[in-house]
């Protein structure tokens, strides 16, 4: 671990020392209730980890401590090794390049797949830059491509707010793709999916492994295994129980009895 | 002296012994004996009374005192009010009060009442200035012996306000006899301020030492007079110890008067926070419990108020009755009003608080234009039963409105209420779960529907108790409720959100602050002060003082 | 940029033709047609007119921050008064010395309260460009200054439609004081010329409404414009997902700011025009029942489309104007009933329930 000690100082992404992020002992407790106790988690590079643990393990409070949603009562959170996210609030850490797809599938109801996704575009998103905004060749090849990734050429003049459910998750995956990020965080992409929907989301998944690193919170186990390929990770009560593939995690004896009780 | 006692009980009220009896003891003077001859020489004093002369009228005023007949007090006040009168036609002694177009009159004598005479039919019984100040002082005399403490200390003012020799010797002996220790303070103070005129310097200096510690308005205006300087920038007083003296019991007596001050704006204070929490709890409880912002709640304030008014003009012979029975009557129409809004309009609307607030608006606006077209738009007074008003009078310098000490008593009454339902009956179980998980509660089978319109009936009918508070200290009318809604919201939203605490809290808060300011900036600027202030407190920390914390609160 | 709009919503360009129409035809007729012509306007119709029209610029700019950006501001009516309290700064500054003390240089309330000299602040008002300048900049100021100060910490929802109110409401008791500067209880009026003109006549009361039927035209056709810039959808999806924006790298406070100041500058220049036109200007204007007036204009033409706005709020006032005139007491039942009915059954309002319905029928 030593050789992980950062120096805390703002700037580029560095990941020359592998991870990508670095939680360190985070704790965040609401009114007394521990949410995250001292939880300590790295993720490489290029990863893709699953998240696993019962309701209430901290899965989500640990999505928004790192999107900046959440600030917690001690520890710290680093995005490569020397970009300080505590000290960051929610667009300074999209713009840094973490995105999230939230549980509640959040696409703007009102604007057409396509807006949203422009929308999300990385680009200079001031106030003034965006009312004088023109799509340019680049820009809207871009969309195309992300519109054929996930499947919605054919939506994308409708309404985001008539899309079915498993569509909308897509959407929103296509959004978090707009924005180019190096860090995805997934909050349980396949609830309420159909089997075919989920096999679909699956390989999307997968396919977007080679663009960055993403973290997958998820029930599924199923879905779970199939793209599950390095480290599970496993919360309970805050903090990290155990950590390993999945076949490792599912012979564990402590993960059993955290989700089948004595 | 017993039979003497026993023969007077027949003759004068059974509550005049205790002084008649001192009185005997110390002027054996006046007793005179046999009551024939007494009422003898009552009779002859009134016959000399409506004599032409004024000497014969001063020997009659004296003969009149020194009867004891306690119709002789009223008799002399009458005298000096130009009250006592005689009639033309038979000469008859009355004592009559004005109604305007005649005299209201009442035989001196008997007491008997002789009914509505002209003006013209009468002669007032005139006395001169002199004649007037030996009233004075002939009636302070008689007073000092009264039983009642009040009318001893308006005896010792009475005869203050034309002190002389005579009267300082009766207010001396007065002073070794006199049971009360207030009237003692009196009595203390009116010769200490006689005997900073005396010519002996430690007369003087103890005085002052004693007047210090029985300051009134009179006592700081003589001591001020002492440090003065006149024109020529002298001192007025000569003597450097008396003046040095006085000014050190000036600024004991200063001290002790700021402090007063303080007490007295910290009063204010808590009195318009207990509006204020009043007003706001009900709303904290619809807003905490509900998220529903109901903007009709000063209308059902107003209701309530305007209960009281009615209440009042159905039993307009009890007002104490009236107003107690105001209390239940209005949480009721209230608390009925407020559940037919929830379940005529509300409830269509949970999840969608800006509209809630719009549609509540719109029930205020029917609400007040109700009361407009019933009650006319003009205020309606509501009375205050005699134990509401006036003032209980702690010192010369500290008195405190009745009206507002019981609205701060009734308020926290109301607070321990509310929080002891809240807190030991079945429905605040119920209204702290759906308050914390709404679905969860539903999920446990806790009836969300009928909480909701008994919680809301429960905030209305609070708004409704807080209205019968209101119509005790500010007109009735119409505009009532707007008149404390935007107030009612900060508070609330001051104190946090769904805590009753932070509510009570926040209500005293502002409203010391607003009394603490108002001396500095003025009523107005006061009021803004304390928005601007909590407009910005609210950037610093949204969710108020006391926050409601957890996963339920973040989202 | 007209012609594309007609392209490609009719119904907008329907309203326009029809509101540039009314500004140039009813003094028209006003003019020629003499007093006793059934096609005569009277006076009291050219001055009611251009009240709605500001009005209708109100409503407009409210519908912005409400409809687009899911903000109930409900101090609208606030900056609508300041700006309208600048436009009458400039006509008290015109009247010189034909007010009743005479005073060249001081208002006749200052006089009245032995004032020796004009507060600084009530310089440059004598000049029409600095009012005109301040018409727009003291509104935005102060949205920028609150909109700041709210947005910033994440004041939302409720929360913020309150303090809204309690700024208006702080306003209000503001302007009460004489020592304010403001002519207090009074307000500002007795105004004389503006420009040169004389104030009352009629050809100064056609030119003002032409000239707000112009602005609230110029109004509607920038709100369109930017409603369909990018900066549009973003305002709309801070509506409906502010956090989801946030977490796109928005700074959503910034939007928010930005549309709240550029509404409170729409909002002075209506009561700028609005003041001239109704010949006074007092503190009641701050009061928070009209606010509220404003939010119920908007909600009954349906908000989140500009034209809605403006049909509300020429719809409402219309109302209001036959409903006061016929029996004053109706008028609260009325706006009362409007509130509870349009939230309950048509949250879209009118222009919505009509959409519906003409799409319904179309498809």
């Amino acid at each position: 671990m030593t050789e992980l000690a950062h120096k805390p100082k703002t700037g580029e992404l560095d990941t020359s020392h592998g991870p990508i992020l670095y939680l360190e002992a985070v704790s965040v407790s609401f009114d007394g209730f521990k949410a995250l106790n001292n939880l300590s988690m790295y993720i490489d590079a290029g990863e893709l980890r699953c998240l696993i643990g019962p309701n209430g393990a901290g899965k989500t409070t640990l999505m928004d401590v790192i999107t900046g949603k959440t600030h917690p009562d001690s520890g710290s959170v680093f995005f490569g090794q020397t970009i300080d996210l505590l000290q960051m609030d929610e667009p300074a850490i999209s713009k840094a390049g973490i995105c999230r797809k939230f549980q509640k599938p959040s696409v703007f109801e009102t604007l057409t797949v396509f807006e949203n996704l422009e929308l999300a575009l990385a680009t200079n998103k001031g106030v003034w830059t965006t009312l004088f905004a023109k799509l340019n060749e680049t820009q809207r090849d871009r969309i195309e491509q992300v519109l054929e990734t996930i499947g919605l050429t054919e939506h994308r003049s409708h309404l985001a707010g008539i899309l079915s459910h498993g569509q909308k998750q897509w959407l929103e995956i296509g959004m978090l793709l707009m924005q180019e990020p190096k860090v995805m965080l997934v909050d349980e992409p396949v609830a309420g999916m159909t089997h075919q929907e989920v096999e679909r989301t699956a390989q999307l998944l997968l396919s977007l492994q080679s663009e960055c690193s993403i973290i997958v919170v998820e029930h599924d186990m199923e879905f779970v295994r199939s793209i599950a390929q390095h480290r599970v990770t496993v919360l309970h009560e805050g903090s990290v129980l155990t950590e390993g593939t999945m076949d490792e995690v599912q012979n564990d004896p402590r993960v059993i009895q955290v989700y089948l009780g004595d | 002296m017993q039979s003497i006692t026993h023969r007077m009980k027949t003759f004068f009220f059974k509550r005049c012994f205790l002084s008649m009896a001192l009185l005997m003891l110390l002027m054996p003077s006046f007793t005179l004996g046999e009551e024939t001859v007494q009422i003898d020489v009552f009779n002859e004093a009134l016959t000399k009374l409506t004599a032409a002369s004024m000497q014969e009228r001063s020997a009659a005023v004296e003969q009149l005192a020194a009867v004891q007949e306690p119709k002789a007090i009223v008799i002399l006040q009458a005298l000096l009010d130009g009250h006592l009168l005689k009639l033309k036609n038979d000469g008859k002694l009355v004592i009559g009060t004005d109604n305007g177009t005649g005299y209201q009159v009442n035989d001196a004598k008997t007491g008997q009442d002789l009914g509505r005479v002209d003006r013209d039919a009468t002669q007032k019984i005139t006395v001169n200035n002199s004649l007037r100040t030996s009233l004075r002082k002939t009636i302070g005399r008689l007073e000092l012996k009264a039983n009642d403490a009040k009318v001893r200390i308006a005896a010792v003012h009475a005869i203050a306000k034309a002190i002389d020799e005579e009267g300082l010797g009766l207010l001396r002996d007065r002073l070794t006899i006199e049971p009360d220790s207030s009237v003692q303070d009196e009595i203390k103070r009116v010769l200490g301020l006689e005997d900073l005129n005396s010519t002996d310097k430690t007369a003087r200096l103890s005085a002052i030492d004693l007047l210090k510690n029985h300051a009134t308005q009179d006592v700081v205006n003589r001591l001020n007079a002492l440090v003065e300087k006149d024109a020529d920038g002298n001192y007025v007083e000569a003597d450097t110890d008396v003046r040095n003296q006085a000014k050190a019991a000036l600024v004991t007596i200063n001290s002790r008067l700021k402090l007063y001050a303080g007490v007295e704006t910290l009063f204010f204070g808590l009195s318009l926070g207990a509006v204020l929490v009043l007003a706001a709890i009900g709303l904290a409880i619809t807003f905490g419990v509900m998220g529903v912002i109901n903007m009709a709640h000063g209308e059902l304030m107003m209701l309530g108020a305007y209960t009281t008014y009615v209440m009042q003009q159905l039993m307009p012979n009890s007002l104490g009755w009236s107003l107690i029975l105001s209390i239940p009557a209005a949480f009721m129409i209230s608390a009925l009003v407020g559940i037919a809004i929830e379940r005529g309009i509300i409830r269509f609307l949970y999840g969608r608080p800006l509209e809630t607030l719009l549609a509540t608006f719109g029930v205020s606006l029917f609400l007040q234009q109700t009361v407009r077209s019933i009650f006319s738009p003009l205020n309606r007074s509501v009375a205050a039963p005699e134990w509401m008003s006036g003032t209980l009078q702690i010192n010369d310098f500290l008195s405190l409105t009745w009206n507002r000490l019981y609205i701060l008593v009734f308020c926290l009454m109301v607070f321990a209420l509310l929080l002891q339902i809240l807190k030991s009956t079945r429905l605040g179980l119920e209204v702290r779960a759906v308050a914390q998980n709404r679905n969860m509660a539903k999920a446990m089978g806790v009836p969300t529907a009928r909480v909701d319109a008994l919680t809301f009936g429960l905030g209305s009918g609070i708004a409704g108790v807080a209205g019968v508070a209101l119509s005790q200290i500010t007109n009735v009318g119409p505009n009532l409720g707007q008149s404390y809604i935007v107030d009612s919201f900060m508070v609330v939203v001051f104190g946090g959100v769904g805590n009753l605490w932070g509510t009570l809290v926040a209500g005293f808060t502002l409203g010391i602050a607003n009394k603490l300011l108002e001396p500095v900036a003025g009523a107005v600027l006061a009021k803004i002060l304390v928005l601007v202030f909590i407009i910005l407190f609210i950037q610093k920390r949204p969710r108020g003082l006391f926050p409601q914390k957890g996963r339920a609160a973040e989202n | 940029m007209l012609s594309s709009l007609y392209k490609k919503d009719k119904t907008a360009s329907w309203l326009l033709g029809s509101i540039a129409l009314l500004s140039v035809l009813v003094p028209l007729f006003n003019f020629i047609f003499p007093v006793e012509s059934a096609l005569h306007f009277s006076a009291y119709s050219v001055s009611i007119m251009g009240k709605y029209l500001c009005f209708a610029l109100l409503g407009l700019s409210l519908d912005l921050v409400w409809g687009y950006c899911g903000i109930l501001a409900l101090g609208q009516g606030a900056f609508f008064a300041l700006g309208g309290y600048a436009m009458g700064m400039y006509l008290m500054r015109q009247i010189g010395n034909r007010s009743v003390y005479g005073n060249p240089l001081l208002p006749d309330f200052m006089v009245f309260l032995n004032w020796q000299e004009l507060p600084w602040y009530w310089y440059g008002f004598e000049q029409f460009w600095f009012a005109a300048l301040m018409v727009m900049l003291v509104p935005g100021l102060l949205a920028f200054v609150f909109g700041w100060l709210a947005f910033r910490s994440r004041v939302t929802g409720v929360y913020l439609s309150i303090i809204t109110q309690a700024l208006t409401y702080a306003l209000l008791l503001a302007f009460f004081r004489n020592e304010m500067g403001f002519g207090g209880n009074n307000g500002l009026t007795d105004f004389k010329d503006i420009l040169g003109f004389n104030i009352q006549s009629e050809a100064v009361r056609a030119s003002l409404l032409l000239i707000s039927g112009f602005m609230l035209i110029l109004a509607f056709v920038v709100s369109r414009w930017i409603m369909s810039s990018k900066l549009g959808r973003v305002v709309t999806a801070v509506r409906d997902q502010e956090s989801r924006v946030r977490f796109l790298g928005y700074r959503v406070e910034h939007f928010k700011l930005w549309i709240f100041v550029f509404s409170a500058m729409l909002a002075g220049i209506a009561g700028a025009l609005y003041v001239p036109q109704v010949g006074i200007i007092n503190p009641s204007e701050f009061s928070p029942i009209n606010s509220l007036e404003i939010v119920i204009w908007v909600a009954i033409g349906g908000r989140g489309t500009l034209y809605g706005a403006i049909v509300g709020a020429v719809l409402v006032n219309y109302a209001k104007t036959l409903l006061t005139g016929w029996a004053p007491e109706i008028w609260l039942f009325f706006l009362g009933a409007a509130f509870i009915l349009v939230t309950v059954f048509l949250p879209d309002g009118l222009v919505g329930f009509w959409q519906r319905h003409f799409q319904a029928q179309k498809s």
